[in-house]
């Protein structure tokens, strides 16, 4: 191996990098192409298609569903990144608090993100249960209802149903992220800030937040990147429905791409979810560079 | 981090009810959210069908606990292969997408070759790539290539979604490591193979440990092409298996649903747990980075 010809940096990079590059070109870089080529044509399940040009888009925002699909997407991505900033962050300053028991608590608080979503979802089909509901016989027990609800059965519950089992399962994620942003923060600002007679509330707003926002902005990216892309939850749950109320982009494609058969058209549908990722992409590209940037890191 | 250096110096300060209201009863909230579904698994396997299915009974608890859920799950249906490709398809996608990264890694990193730096950006892009957005296209090549309804349809395509995350973890461990021992091992006449085998990867033994944990919970958990690329019921991986097989009609079998949802839920949470600081740090480290 002592050859000059393996001492090449280049020769050398090349050969390590080749089993992630074949991989990766072969299952990622080629479908993404060959999708946004679908996208563009009629091709069906056992049938290659023929290129017919913007027609897929055309059919998809004349369609009702696919634009209510999108208005979904839009709602559950919104509430459910709002929410599970604002209970990730509340949750990751109780965990960076003076806690008996610490690291067992912070432990077991990431267990709804390690477990399979699609098998916590069946927990919570069974939890949103029209007759057998849990939370049902809890308030009705209470006297609060008189009648149990059907969390999945009616167009805006379920909307939200769906949204509150998404933000059981992201908020661990974002608080322990958020968490480990807050341990960086060097508790001298919180000790002259208090003696400059600062109170929590300005100490929050000043020091945590301020020296926190870069974090928050990688990690809102992840979380808006997964919840915009969505697809098991929505899939055990309800399967989009009822009345395509749940339908998300993922799952509507899904639907009509691979049961229905509709291969373009299924991939015309993923392909309109790219305008919004990348949005989120670049997002998170600032936000790394003025990270990078308040360390005194210059170009990286 | 320990106690000691934690952001709450003042905090004696507090009075112990104050502390009760802004502390403790929020954490309790939290926790029982969060634990709840789970504890609500382990209720609903365990109860036989009369007590599951009767609105009297006080549901948090059971009167009767009965295994026959796991029995029907284990000897009456094919959980236990669900179960025995779900495991072989984590480890091998897992000890794959490690084995490239490790490669890639090292040389984005260390030998720092022409066009390093952008083939570091686009492996970053490549992991905000979602699988939800790839299923469609994918399809057809896994069809193209004769892999459909075969376990290695998953095997070689779950490290797409791994071997971003994996190098770029593994990106970040390397960098810590001093390049004096690089350059001592080249001086005494190492090659470059001996010195990422013998030095850099004994030095990166918990980056390689919090990215294979990581990596094997990404593929237990994965859905999508799962559902998409496997028809067959026997090779089915565990999530999905129980979805779309547990499922006859319009009966639901909660019990059983549960049980499964259980025994799926309880290999990576048991993992988990003996690698906690691993798995936090993968976790935190791929956002920091």
């Amino acid at each position: 191996m002592n050859s000059s010809f393996f001492d090449n940096k280049n020769t050398l990079g090349l050969l390590f990098m080749l089993p992630a590059g074949v991989l990766l070109l072969l299952f990622l870089t080629y479908p993404l192409g060959l999708g946004t080529w679908l996208g563009f044509t009629d091709a069906k399940i056992g049938r290659a298609g023929e290129w017919i040009g913007i027609e897929n888009f055309q059919f998809l925002i004349g369609d009702s569903v696919a634009r209510l699909s999108l208005f979904n997407t839009l709602f559950y991505t919104t509430v459910a990144s709002v929410l599970k900033f604002v209970l990730g962050l509340w949750l990751a300053l109780i965990l960076n608090r003076r806690l008996p028991f610490k690291s067992f608590i912070r432990a077991i608080v990431l267990l709804p993100f390690i477990v399979p979503t699609a098998l916590s979802a069946i927990a919570f089909w069974w939890i949103y249960d029209s007759q057998f509901s849990v939370v049902s016989w809890t308030l009705s027990k209470m006297g609060l209802i008189d009648r149990y609800i059907d969390f999945l059965g009616e167009p805006w519950l379920a909307r939200l149903s769906v949204t509150a089992a998404n933000i059981w399962r992201g908020v661990p994620f974002v608080a322990i992220s958020l968490l480990a942003g807050l341990q960086t923060i060097p508790p001298s600002l919180y000790e002259a800030s208090s003696i400059d007679g600062a109170t929590p509330w300005q100490q929050f707003w000043n020091v945590t937040l301020p020296l926190l926002t870069p974090i928050i902005a990688v990690v809102m990216t992840f979380s808006v990147l997964f919840t915009f892309t969505d697809f098991q939850l929505i899939y055990v749950l309800t399967r989009g429905g009822p009345l395509n109320a749940t339908h998300l982009m993922a799952t509507l494609a899904f639907q009509r791409g691979i049961p229905g058969g509709a291969l373009g058209e299924g991939a015309a549908l993923a392909m309109l979810m790219v305008p919004f990722l990348l949005a989120a992409i670049m997002f998170s590209y600032f936000g790394l560079q003025r990270r990078a940037w308040q360390q005194g890191g210059g170009d990286k | 981090m320990s106690d000691k250096t934690d952001a709450a110096g003042m905090e004696y300060l507090q009075s112990l009810p104050r502390r009760w209201v802004t502390l403790y009863i929020p954490l309790g909230v939290f926790m029982f959210v969060l634990l709840f579904p789970f504890y609500w698994m382990v209720m609903t396997s365990f109860k036989s069908n009369e007590e599951l299915m009767s609105k009297a009974a006080n549901p948090f608890w059971i009167v009767k606990p009965t295994l026959d859920h796991f029995e029907k799950l284990l000897f009456r249906t094919e959980y236990p292969q669900w179960l025995w490709n779900t495991i072989l398809i984590s480890v091998l996608s897992t000890f794959i997408s490690l084995f490239a990264a490790v490669l890639a890694a090292y040389a984005i990193e260390r030998l720092r070759f022409r066009g390093s730096r952008q083939v570091g950006l686009s492996i970053f892009f490549a992991y905000l790539v979602p699988p939800s957005i790839l299923f469609i296209p994918l399809a057809l090549i896994v069809f193209k290539l004769g892999l459909f309804d075969s376990v290695w349809a998953l095997i070689l395509t779950y490290p797409t979604f791994l071997i971003p995350f994996c190098t770029w973890l593994l990106m970040g461990y390397f960098r810590t490591i001093p390049y004096e021992l690089e350059e001592c091992a080249l001086i005494d006449g190492a090659t470059r193979w001996q010195i990422l085998v013998k030095i850099m990867l004994p030095l990166a033994v918990p980056g390689l440990i919090s990215a294979g944990i990581f990596a094997f919970t990404l593929s237990w958990n994965e859905f999508i092409y799962a559902l998409t690329f496997i028809s067959s019921s026997e090779n089915k991986t565990v999530p999905v298996g129980v979805i779309t097989e547990l499922v006859e009609g319009d009966v639901y079998h909660w019990g059983a649903l549960m049980a499964g949802a259980l025994l799926g839920s309880l290999p990576v949470a048991i993992l988990y747990s003996f690698f906690v600081e691993y798995y936090v740090s993968g976790m935190t480290g791929a956002v920091k980075e």
